[in-house]
This record gives structure tokens, C-alpha cells and sequence, in this order.
């Protein structure tokens, strides 16, 4: 990646506690304590932020446009400079890094939220597939990553011995994430889509998250040690899935060449892996070798806010170099069937 | 309009449950095809499985219009084989709505002979122990073809003898009565949930009485609530009731007639500024000729046995409001 042209870090990160069914409240009562959360975290008002960008899916509510009613958490009014993109947050944490490249601003708040609860989130996602060829057949995404994982196991690239063992060790370390609903062990249970058993799926849920970036010194300002965005790019896998090899992840390890994650070692990575077969492929493309502590949040499969999960990632990234716990991590997003697109971001603290 | 200052009500002793509403979304996508596509689908419904070639001599089937690798726009169609071999597969005990078998099937990717790329469609078998990676398959054609994927019922597994390689003939893609469109239905099921400031409201409106809510910091009344000050970006928890009566501060009179609404045209759909609110609603005006509406008429709204909404507001008689006294909720 070329030099950037300014420094951007994340300078705090904030999250709701991510539940089965969030019914009692709405996205704008969901979003707003973890917007009120994040800019207390730097001092800011909302009136301070340079750009705003967010990240949801009207087919997650069934309701076109939701999310301007998720805005009415930010306030708005005045009309502030505001973006939103209909995919994981992550994305529009690229679009605000962006923003805050070109000058126009020197900081930028991102959120993402989901509520997966009033829907059938295997149903709902069919629709995000091909018109034509596939969403007819309503392949559910626990079937297309089924497919994926068989494909796994038949290439003799993991076993189901270490799917379980991903599963068991997300889980384990979630025991310390207070937000995600599944912390601790627990069985890997019936299959839901064969091979993919009940622990090797990521949990449904509600929740939101909210990040702040800022540039140069106004991170420093913000933020005892900020978390330098050091690179970031995201690519897309072929269209087809019978077109793609999908025990690799060509588009993650392009990114990632992109982004820089190969220029140094990482210490950390937060990955997300909806599925553990899915954590196997991200960890050949990314070349993580066994030094580099994986997920140690818990990562997708002990708090799954649809939307909301790929942010997550950077966030919880981003928080441990502002703790010191990480010198260098790699945060990782997805999207679509078959880890369909791929972001990766780098993070650094300065020593 | 009158000086009225709502005083707030006490919020509910005890939380009530928020409510809930079934939810159904229908998307009845009407989709044109295209030269590729359309020769692909027109096939199925001809037992005719047409793949394209790639810019690197791959056959890909379903066939794409452009390059899998480098987006070049393709266009040599060829015919390959309606058998072929699974790539990867997945057992799926628990058949969904809408897929293609109602028994557990297993999801195949099957590359048919002459094609270089996988298609996913269902594969029929008695179980997982039936299916592997590697097995021969056959597709079973539906009874009923109109040109889509669906033509494909499923795949049989197959014990004829596996072919050679071979490079797969081109086809004009030609077919008579040529398919250049498909109707997508799909439906999903939701269960909506609004809130608790808008159920708050939507309870109170059962009631009769219409219930904003107040912005600790603006002092404004929002109705219907949200939940939160768009401007201020804070929870708004103070109900207070505001109404019944209103001034409407702007209007539009309608003249085409909505489908599936029993209301003659034209007529006057309004924002209303409810004594007490923030900002106007919006609503149709009855009980006046549409052509007598106008800015600052003062109404009231109408209630029907049995509904937990206004079906109209109409006018009070009193006097028209002043402009001054609504122009900051236009």
C-alpha cells in the first residue's frame, strides 16, 4: 500500500451486550446508549464529528430505509455530513477512513447494529444471491457454508476434531467478553447443515457496536494510545460459488497483501469466522501461524450481531493496543456466502 | 392555535410488555435475462444444459456474461452433459421453505460433463450415507418447465459409466418462443417490533388518546415517539398527551386513487400540528369539500367503532389558526 497521505486511528470503541431477541426495544433504543458510550469514551459531543457513517440491512428489520430511524439516535439536526452503507459496518468504517484521508474531516464516527430477531436470518440472507441460479433454490447460509466445509474436509485441510476445537477455544476465551451470549464450552450438538454441527454455527443475534476515528493529533488528544489504522482494503471473490476454490480465500490474502499484513508479524487477529470451518480458510489466506493469539474476544461465534460482527472485529482489535495488550493486529470482516468479500485492516500502537 | 402546554403524564407503573405484529414482505421481482442467461434458462425448459466459454477456455457452467477472472464480456455458448460429478456436498436434514426437495436432501455442487465449473442445485438420496464427493449424478428434469433453474427438479445419482473428457460443442443458443425474463417471487417472515416509546404510543392510541414524548434537553414533543430527539441524539422517556385537536399546516389534495384504499378522489391528505406536538402528523381531512382546505383550519379527529387509530380528522369550526402560531411546524 502506498504511504497514506494522513494518520487515522480508532480512539474508541464501544458495544452493546448482544442478545437472542432484542425485541423491546427499537434500533434507534438499541443504538443510542452504545453512540452515547463511544463518544463519552473521548469526550466528544456529537456535534464535534466530522463524519458519520453506518453500517445496517433493511432486510434484517423487512423494513425499507431503516436505517434513518437508527439515525434518530445520532442526532442529526442540524444536518450533519452522513453516510450509510447496506452491508457490516466494517465497510462503512472503510468509507469514514476514506473521509478522514482526504482532509474533509478529522474524525468520524462509525456504528453498526442489527437485528436479526424479527426475521429468519437463513431465510433473509438467500436473498442477498444470485437471482437467477441460485436464490430460487433458497440455499440457506448454514448449506452454503456446509458446502464449503465438506469441501474443507474432503481436501484433507481440517478434520472435525478441529472445528470442534475452534468452537471450544472461542468460547472459552468469550468467557471474559461480558457482551457475548455465549461464554464458556459448550457441546458441539446435532448437525444443522452436515458437517456444520450446532457449535461450529455462530449465534444469532441483536446488538450494535460504534467506533471513533480521528487523524493525527486529534488521536492523540483523544486517546492515550491510539490505534493506527495502518492499512486497509477489501476485495471480492468471483460471483459464482461453483466457479471459486472455497477451501481458499484469494480475495482475504489479496487484501491483506494491501493492506500490509504481511509487511510485519502480527501479535493479533480478530477474524471473522461465522462458521469455525470458515476460521480454517482465514487462517491459511491470512498465514497466521501459531504465535498469533486468534479471536481472543471470542470472535464471531460467541456474539454475532449480523451487521454489526465485521466492526466488531476492528473494534475489539483496536481496544487491545489502546490496553497494550497488542503491539500490531490484523482485524478481518466479511460478507456474503462463502466468506464472499473480505476486509482486512492492520492496526498498530506506537511504541 | 391555542397555548397549550401538555402536562406530562406519569409513565406506566409497571413495564408493559412491548408489542409485536406479524410482518410479511413480498418481492414480486419481475427480471430480464439477457442474451446469456436467457439462452441458459430457455435450455433447462428444452432438457438442454448450455454453458459459455471463459476467456481461458474454461466451460462455465451456469454460464455467466462475463469472465469469472477478468470481466471480459463472454458469448460462446456450448452444450454439455445433464450429468456430472459432485464437487462438495452438505446434508440437509431439515428441508426449508421454498428449496428444492421437502424431504432432507443433500446439497451438491455438481460439475457436469464438458463444464469446468460447479452448479448447486439438490441432490435426491436416502441419506448422508448415499452421497459422497466424487459421485456420479444425473439431473431429473420437472414435469412442469418454464424456463428457470427450477427446470432442474433435482439431481438422481447415476450409474452409467463416467465419460471421457471431452470439448463440448457450441450452440447457437437459439431456441424458439426464446425466455427473456422470470418472475422471482419470494416472501419473508417477520415479526415486527416497535419499540418501546412506540408502543407507548400505539397502546395509547387504543385508547383514544394520543401520547408524544418529550425531549429532556429541546423541550420538544415528538409524536409519534420514537424513542429518541433526532436533534439532540438523547432518549426521550416524559409522555405527554397532546391533541386531540390540531391545525393543519400544510396539504396536498389527491387525485389518483391508491390500490386497495376504499376512499373516493380526490381528497386532502394534511399535516396536522396537534395541540401540544413538536411537529405535525400526517393525516386525511374529511367532513369539508377537499377544495375548502386550507392552511390553519382547525380539526379533530374521527374515530370508528373498533379501530385503534383516527380514520380521518375533520373540522372543528373554530376559527383558522394564525400562521405565526404553526409556521415553525411547516
Amino acid at each position: 500500500m502506498p504511504a497514506l497521505p494522513r494518520d487515522i486511528a480508532v480512539v474508541a470503541f464501544a458495544q452493546s451486550d448482544h442478545v437472542a431477541d432484542s425485541h423491546e426495544v427499537s434500533e434507534a433504543e438499541m443504538v443510542m446508549p452504545v453512540l452515547h458510550d463511544v463518544l463519552d469514551r473521548t469526550g466528544l459531543k456529537a456535534r464535534d464529528i466530522g463524519f458519520t457513517c453506518s453500517g445496517s440491512s433493511d432486510y434484517l428489520a423487512g423494513r425499507a430505509f431503516s436505517f434513518t430511524m437508527a439515525l434518530d439516535a445520532v442526532g442529526a439536526w442540524p444536518p450533519i455530513s452522513e453516510s450509510h452503507v447496506e452491508t457490516d459496518g466494517a465497510w462503512a468504517l472503510y468509507e469514514a477512513w476514506v473521509a478522514l484521508l482526504t482532509g474533509e474531516a478529522d474524525t468520524a464516527l462509525v456504528y453498526a447494529y442489527g437485528k436479526s430477531s424479527p426475521g429468519d436470518l437463513r431465510a433473509v440472507l438467500t436473498r442477498q444471491l444470485d437471482p437467477y441460479y441460485l436464490a430460487p433454490l433458497w440455499p440457506d447460509s448454514v448449506a452454503l457454508a456446509a458446502l464449503q466445509a465438506q469441501a474443507l474436509l474432503d481436501a484433507g485441510l481440517t478434520c472435525e476434531d478441529e472445528l470442534a476445537a475452534v468452537a471450544t477455544r472461542s468460547r472459552a476465551a468469550a468467557a471474559d467478553n461480558p457482551h457475548a451470549p455465549l461464554r464458556g464450552p459448550r457441546p458441539q450438538g446435532d448437525h444443522v447443515v452436515a458437517p456444520l454441527r450446532r457449535g461450529d454455527c455462530a449465534p444469532v443475534g441483536d446488538g450494535a457496536a460504534a467506533v471513533i476515528l480521528a487523524a493525527g493529533d486529534r488521536a492523540r488528544a483523544l486517546c492515550g494510545r491510539p490505534a493506527w489504522i495502518r492499512g486497509i482494503d477489501h476485495r471480492v471473490e468471483a460471483h459464482s460459488l461453483g466457479v471459486r476454490d472455497l477451501t481458499a480465500s484469494p480475495s482475504t490474502r489479496l487484501a491483506a497483501d494491501r493492506a500490509g499484513a504481511f509487511d510485519r508479524p502480527v501479535d493479533l487477529a480478530e477474524l471473522h469466522a461465522p462458521f469455525t470451518s470458515q476460521e480454517i480458510v482465514l487462517r491459511r489466506a491470512l498465514r497466521l501461524g501459531d504465535g498469533v493469539t486468534v479471536n481472543p474476544s471470542g470472535g464471531a461465534l460467541a456474539a454475532n450481531p449480523v451487521m454489526a460482527t465485521g466492526l466488531i472485529r476492528i473494534g475489539e482489535a483496536a481496544a487491545r493496543i489502546q490496553r497494550g495488550e497488542s503491539g500490531r493486529a490484523l482485524a478481518h470482516a466479511t460478507s456474503g456466502p462463502c466468506l464472499q468479500q473480505n476486509l482486512v485492516a492492520v492496526l498498530e500502537g506506537e511504541s | 392555535m391555542p397555548e397549550v402546554t401538555p402536562e406530562p403524564t406519569a409513565p406506566p407503573a409497571e413495564p408493559e410488555e412491548a408489542l409485536t405484529a406479524p410482518l410479511v414482505v413480498e418481492f414480486p421481482f419481475t427480471r430480464s435475462l439477457g442474451p446469456v442467461r436467457g439462452a441458459f434458462l430457455t435450455g433447462l425448459r428444452e432438457r438442454t444444459v448450455l454453458g459459455i466459454k471463459a476467456t481461458d477456455g474454461r466451460t462455465v457452467v451456469p454460464p455467466t456474461e462475463y469472465d469469472p477472472d477478468t470481466g471480459a464480456e463472454l458469448r460462446d455458448l456450448v452444450e454439455v452433459a445433464p450429468t456430472g460429478t459432485v464437487t462438495t456436498w452438505a446434508w440437509n436434514p431439515s428441508p426449508r421453505r421454498g428449496q428444492p426437495l421437502a424431504t432432507p436432501f443433500a446439497w451438491v455442487l455438481v460439475r457436469l460433463d464438458g463444464a469446468d465449473t460447479a452448479l448447486l442445485h439438490a441432490l435426491d438420496v436416502s441419506g448422508p450415507d448415499a452421497v459422497r464427493t466424487g459421485m456420479r449424478v444425473r439431473i431429473r428434469w420437472a414435469a412442469e418447465r418454464t424456463g428457470a433453474v427450477t427446470d432442474i427438479a433435482c439431481f438422481t445419482p447415476d450409474d452409467g459409466p463416467t465419460p471421457e473428457p471431452a470439448e463440448p460443442a457450441a450452440h447457437s443458443g437459439e431456441f424458439d418462443d426464446p425466455v427473456i425474463g422470470i418472475t422471482a417471487p419470494a416472501r419473508l417472515d417477520y415479526t415486527y417490533a416497535p419499540g418501546r416509546a412506540q408502543s407507548r404510543y400505539l397502546r395509547a392510541l387504543g385508547e383514544r388518546r394520543t401520547l408524544g414524548e418529550r425531549c429532556p434537553s429541546c423541550r420538544k414533543i415528538y409524536v409519534p415517539p420514537r424513542g429518541a430527539c433526532p436533534t439532540c441524539g438523547i432518549a426521550t422517556a416524559e409522555q405527554a398527551e397532546v391533541g386531540p385537536r390540531g391545525t393543519v399546516t400544510t396539504f396536498c389534495i389527491v387525485n389518483i386513487k391508491a390500490r386497495n384504499l376504499d376512499i373516493e378522489v380526490p381528497y386532502v391528505y394534511a399535516h396536522i400540528a396537534l395541540d401540544g406536538a413538536g411537529l405535525p402528523l400526517h393525516a386525511r381531512i374529511g367532513g369539508i369539500p377537499y377544495d375548502q382546505v386550507r392552511m390553519g383550519l382547525r380539526v379533530e379527529p374521527v374515530w370508528r367503532d373498533g379501530s385503534r387509530y383516527p380514520d380521518h380528522y375533520r373540522p372543528t369550526g373554530e376559527p383558522d389558526a394564525d400562521y405565526d402560531s404553526y409556521k415553525e411546524l411547516i
